[in-house]
């Protein structure tokens, strides 16, 4: 058993802030997203924030080095949309393999050295498992709803190649997050389940759905209960949902996992709603206030932010964490709620 | 072992199914192998429909939806993969899960990646050993799903309670500990078997059942058991009350002893309390079997069941009403008892006796006539109002030939009438079931019909239409070659200058057909009427002179939009040459190949079959169909819609068949042969008959052109059989089966006793009795005469699936499109002079009610549909067969593409 899973029933882990938010102040430019090496590029690379590893490397570095400091135990790779799907919008389904192994090397290295600095607490780097920019269960065509983009044999591979590359790099788990389509999910389940097969890893899983708005679904149009069921074949760290909704939209969906899963249960929420700007003002102390909530019944095991999240709100939410015990970790408790 | 774990699967919304849930229901209509009508939707590619079904099923309380696209003629794959994505589009069906049913893992699999829900595999098994089982079941979980397993292993299906036990305990022990299988998600499916079929072997199908459910919900922890529950009543098809008994106590018992989910039909389903104790008993003895005469016995009481549910209560209320309600009453619900004393009473209170048909008759019809075409009223209730008006009219018809005497008239029905239609079958087709019940449809609509009978020459349907001045010719026809006859009247009604509305009408006919080749053959209006139902509206609009201008110009810009389309559409089609496909043929591992020696080989007569015999084999749907009722047999009969007259058809035609059966009426005849048979030249079959020493007879077999995908092979039939050149000696049949014989006879009486309804119904049985027969033929053929069989044993619905060992297609079908192989068979087996069934210039047989066909016995031979083909592989035919390329052009003309072969 890795420690990771050891520490879960111990204590809540906290998970690091969004990524995007904090490369906003770097005011990267296109030519800066190109570096020397892609000066040549056919098409615009600015907003491709994945690049960043190979090109800003130093900047990444420092960004993951800011959370651990804030009190995160784990950090995301910054690979979100590192797969040959969504690298295709930028012509480079050929650079996933280095995206991937170079993201996940730049946090591990962070996380030894900051584990290093503080040997009573351990750094752990999530290998993250995008969406990608297509759907497997629906058709972006009103007209032709039998029509699909993209088929789970494409993301099957291309989730493959990426879980293969995180692991190279040396993740300590793996992501699959911000999960809009379930069908998309299980592909990278189903890759992922193989691959520790062939490679006879036992790395652990989490999985992060993203529940889209008030009518308390996903997406595809999935419960949060139907949703748990869908994913739950691949034995998983933990379940959880991030992004889309705040801190305090998420508790009853938090509620329903908690009650029906025997696995861990996660949550990295966005800074509450956007305003009209489509921006993210809930301060860190607001939003640490909500999560309390989740503390004070119980519901999680993991807690962490997602867009508009920033190292402050990171540190506030790990300051509340502290006070509580981790949510406990019966087997089948599944069974006993029926 | 206190915990419990629950089955969860889920689609939209989850589905937790614990120990202490309620029995499980399986909606089953959305698999092409059950329902007729969605196998027709998904070959006719009408999807949207085939979603209501879905939809339908899914509001009617189906928890689970089954989808099966097992069918020889439809690409499984693709349709499993497009129902399952549009149905992902459709929340109010996809809040359900999936449970996706295929014999094939390449369908399972395709399905699997289309789900988003934690779906139901239905089925894997030993079937193919324990390294296949495995590897399936471990992708399986990895795909997220649970699954049904068969109690079937590599030496068969379990059809006792130890094999069950046995299987199930091998297959869980294989799946938890091999696969890590979660036992909660194995669902296993013990094989539910009729019982009460009379046979010693069947008796204990039921008890074995529920005791080997016991067995595993105690030894195997967390599973759950399904089945499909209809199958242990299938020797108590029609005899509905009973066979809702049997259902209720099977699931009684085999609830208690742990199956909790299942395919069952809510409408057959009786509430176990309800059942009366005496019939109660009854089933129990059979379903339990408590008794050695407990079959005998649920019989007899059985026979009693349906009679007194038939008696209940005749109200005679309705006499107290004042006449014209009682006439109107007689016509609406066809009750004939009264009639003629009701009209005699209407007679003394007119002038002219012509009067009681223009006022009450005609007030009475218009009701029916409002009813039908407001879907009220169906069909088969139509033509009984016919029967009552038919003999109201015929009382009169004395009285108004007295009246004729001082004042000429016309007869009866013809005066008022809205217009004259001229009915016909066309030349070389015998078939007049669907033209009749237009007939007698546009008749209760006051239209005055002229009709010219089966086999018409066109020469005599356009004298008829001048001499007689009518208002507008229909034609029907059910076998390929009609289709030309029509195209030829077509044209000669324009070079002949009509200007009256053509109808075309018949099984073969299509929409398609008529818009391509008929059409633009004739400048008036050509309507294809798809059933008798819309004849009224279409006759209607087309006589009436507001409005025929109008739907003429629109239905001629349909059809003209339909052949753009249909033209565009056929274009997308890519076709290989002849000899390509040939490269590309279905190939049989000759080597291994089991083949088998017929027992008797040369040709059988059978002379006067008793046709008791062929009850048990009839095909009711299909029946159903021919009187506009649609739905399956026998859940037609306790339909929402058109159970009721469903039922009541049932029971009329029950009624007739006994008289059939009692009295003799009709005779069932055949032939049939076996003989060495071998491939040669890829696509014809020689054989070999006894007749005069030895004679070489070749079948020509026609072979699908259309480009396949990968890995798919170009079928002909003569890949069913060995080549010569393989050197092994391989067998083939043909046969021809009638019930006809006796048919025209009755029908004809029947109409002289202005009995329509009737005369249509014997048709229409002699028909159900001809296909009984094929299937009774074809067992027996399989089981004695050839015998590569002898072990069969198959339901009923079974053999409607078509489940057996080889196949027997019939010329003029999607596997051997040509009429002209006909011929061959009349020469091989002499059919003529055997059992006098003959073959009209455009091959169809006569009687009418006959059924002709191949048989092919080799385990891999598979129904197919040849498609279309093009003129190289034409060409080809003709060559092979030595006739010239315009007289195979001419048969063959309905499945030719004008598309070139591409390579």
């Amino acid at each position: 058993m890795s420690k990771l899973e050891d520490l879960l029933s111990k204590k809540i882990l906290i998970l690091d802030g969004a990524m995007g938010t904090m490369l906003q102040d770097y005011k990267f430019k296109e030519t800066d997203f190109r570096g020397n090496r892609f000066q040549d590029w056919p098409v615009p690379l600015q907003g491709n924030n994945d690049l960043l590893s190979i090109t800003q490397p130093q900047a990444i570095a420092e960004i993951h080095r800011k959370y651990f400091l804030a009190g995160a135990d784990i950090v995301e790779t910054n690979t979100f949309s590192a797969t040959s799907v969504a690298m295709a919008d930028y012509q480079m389904q050929e650079l996933v393999y280095e995206l991937n192994y170079e993201s996940a090397r730049i946090a591990k290295e962070v996380a030894v050295a900051v584990t290093a600095e503080d040997p009573q607490k351990p750094r752990f780097v999530a290998g993250a498992i995008g969406p990608t920019n297509k759907t497997a269960s629906m058709s972006p065509n009103v007209n032709d709803p039998g029509y699909r983009a993209v088929t789970f044999d494409d993301l099957y591979k291309a989730y493959k190649e990426q879980a293969r590359a995180l692991i190279d790099g040396g993740v300590d788990v793996l992501l699959v997050e911000t999960v809009f389509d379930t069908l998309n999910a299980k592909a990278a389940l189903f890759a992922i389940d193989e691959l520790k097969e062939e490679l006879a890893v036992e790395i652990p899983v989490m999985i992060s759905g993203t529940i889209t708005d008030a009518s308390g679904r996903t997406l595809s149009g999935q419960t949060a209960e139907a949703f748990l069921i869908s994913v739950s074949h691949i034995p998983l760290l933990s379940v959880g949902f991030n992004c889309a909704l705040g801190a305090k939209q998420l508790t009853p969906h938090l509620e329903v996992l908690s009650q029906k899963t025997s696995y861990g249960v996660s949550a990295y929420p966005n800074a509450g709603l956007p305003n009209a700007f489509g921006e993210y003002e809930q301060s860190p102390e607001e939003m640490a206030n909500q999560t309390r909530e989740y503390l004070e019944r119980g519901l999680v095991n993991i807690l962490g932010g997602c867009c508009g999240t920033t190292p402050a709100h990171i540190k506030a939410i790990a300051e509340v964490a502290s006070e509580y015990p981790s949510r406990s970790l019966k087997k089948n408790l599944q069974s006993e709620i029926l | 072992m206190g915990e419990k774990r629950a089955l969860k699967l889920s689609g939209l919304e989850p589905l937790v199914i614990t120990p202490e849930s309620n029995f499980i229901n399986v909606g089953e209509r959305t698999n092409v192998a059950g329902s007729k009508k969605f196998l027709r939707l998904i070959n006719e590619e009408e999807f949207e429909e085939a979603l209501n079904i879905a939809r339908e099923q899914v509001e009617g309380g189906a928890q689970i939806i089954d989808v099966n696209m097992d069918d020889g003629l439809i690409d499984g794959k693709a349709a499993m993969v497009k129902f399952l994505n549009l149905i992902a589009s459709e929340p109010d069906i996809s809040r359900v899960p999936v449970m996706i049913d295929s014999s094939k893992w390449e369908i399972l699999e395709a399905g699997l990646q289309v789900v988003q829900g934690k779906c139901v595999v239905n089925s894997v098994s030993l079937k193919e050993g324990e390294e296949e089982f495995l590897k399936q079941a471990r992708k399986i979980r990895r795909y997220g799903a649970a699954v049904i397993i068969m109690a079937f292993d590599e030496v068969g299906q379990a059809d006792n309670y130890e094999r069950r036990i046995e299987i199930a305990k091998r297959s869980y022990d294989l799946l938890t500990q091999k696969v890590n299988f979660p036992p909660e998600d194995i669902i296993f499916d013990l094989n539910i078997f009729p019982v009460g079929t009379g046979m010693e072997e069947h008796r204990k199908n039921a008890i074995h059942y529920i005791e080997a459910t016991r067995w595993v919900k105690e030894n195997l922890p967390h599973v759950s058991l399904s089945g499909g529950v209809s199958n242990v009543s299938f020797s108590f098809r029609g005899n509905n009350p009973v066979r809702e008994a049997m259902h209720s106590v099977f699931l009684y018992h085999a609830i208690q002893a742990g199956m909790n989910m299942g395919i069952v039909n809510p409408a057959l389903l009786e509430v176990y309390d309800n059942i009366p104790k005496d019939l109660l008993e009854h089933v129990e003895d059979v379903i339990l079997d408590r008794r050695d005469d407990a079959t005998e016995r649920l019989l007899t009481f059985a026979e009693q069941v349906v009679a007194t549910k038939k008696e209940n209560k005749q109200d005679l209320s309705w006499r107290e009403n004042p006449l014209q309600e009682r006439i109107t009453h007689a016509l609406v619900k066809g009750i004939d008892s009264y009639i003629t004393e009701d009209i005699e009473e209407a007679r003394r209170q007119v002038d002219k006796p012509i009067e009681v048909i223009e006022g009450p008759l005609m007030i009475g019809m218009n009701v029916v006539g409002d009813l039908f075409g407001s879907g009220k009223m169906f069909l088969p209730q139509v033509v009984k109002s016919a029967r009552v008006m038919k003999k109201a009219v015929a009382y009169l018809l004395p009285f108004i030939d007295e009246e004729k005497a001082s004042a000429p008239h016309a007869p009866s029905g013809g005066r008022g009438a809205k217009g004259k239609v001229l009915l016909a079958t066309v030349k070389g087709d015998v078939h007049d079931i669907g033209k009749n019940i237009v007939g007698v449809v546009l008749g209760c609509n006051n239209y005055e019909i002229v009709d010219l009978g089966v086999m018409v020459p066109p020469e005599k349907i356009i004298e008829t239409a001048k001499t007689e001045n009518v208002d507008i010719i229909g034609l029907s026809g059910l076998i390929t070659p009609s289709l030309d006859e029509m195209v030829h009247l077509a044209a000669e009604m324009e070079r002949q200058d009509f200007h009256i509305p053509l109808l075309i009408g018949g099984a073969t006919t299509s929409k398609a057909h008529t818009a391509v080749k008929i059409d633009p053959q004739y400048k008036q209006a050509v309507v294809h009427v798809n059933d008798a139902s819309r004849a009224v509206t279409i006759v209607g609009d087309l006589l009436k002179e507001s409005s025929r201008k109008k739907y003429m110009d629109d239905l001629k810009a349909e059809y003209d939009k339909f052949r753009q389309n249909f033209h565009k559409r056929s274009k997308v089609k890519e076709y290989l040459s002849i000899e390509e496909t040939r490269k590309n043929k279905f190939r049989i591992d000759w080597k291994n190949s089991e083949i088998t020696k017929p027992k008797n080989l040369g040709v059988q007569v059978i002379e006067d079959l008793e046709l008791e015999k062929l009850e048990r084999y009839i095909d009711w749907s299909p029946f159903f169909r021919s009187w506009e009722l649609h739905g399956r047999f026998p859940e037609i009969l306790k339909d929402e819609v058109v159970g009721e007259q469903a039922s009541s058809l049932f029971a009329d035609a029950q009624a007739l068949l006994k008289r059939i059966f009692k009295e003799n009426l009709l005779k069932a005849k055949a032939v049939y042969g076996l003989f060495p048979a071998n491939a040669v030249n890829d696509d014809d079959v020689e054989i070999v008959t006894p007749q005069k020493g030895r004679k070489l007879h070749t079948f020509r077999t026609l072979r699908q052109q259309l480009k396949k995908y990968e890995g798919k092979p170009n079928f002909a039939l003569a890949d069913f059989v060995a080549p010569k050149d393989s050197g092994i000696q391989d067998y083939m049949g043909c046969f021809c089966v009638t019930a006809g014989f006796g048919t025209d006879e009755l029908a004809k009486k029947f109409e002289a006793e202005h009995d329509d309804y009737n005369s249509i119904m014997i048709k229409a049985l002699a028909d159900r009795l001809a296909e009984a027969f094929a299937e009774y033929l074809h067992e027996k053929v399989r089981k004695e005469d050839w015998g590569y069989a002898a072990d069969e044993r198959l339901s009923n619905e079974e053999l409607i699936k078509e489940s057996y060992k080889g196949i027997r297609p019939a010329p003029g079908y999607p596997a051997c499109p040509d009429h002209l192989e006909k011929q061959t068979i009349w020469k091989v087996l002499d059919v003529d002079k055997r059992i006098g069934v003959i073959l009209t210039e455009s091959l169809a047989m006569w009687p009418a009610a006959s059924v002709s066909g191949y048989y092919f016995g080799n385990p891999e031979a598979r129904y197919f549909g040849v498609g279309k083909i093009c003129r190289d592989q034409v060409d080809d035919f003709a060559t092979r067969k030595g006739i010239a390329t315009e007289e195979a052009e001419k048969w063959l003309s309905p499945t030719i593409t004008d598309e070139l072969p591409k390579n």
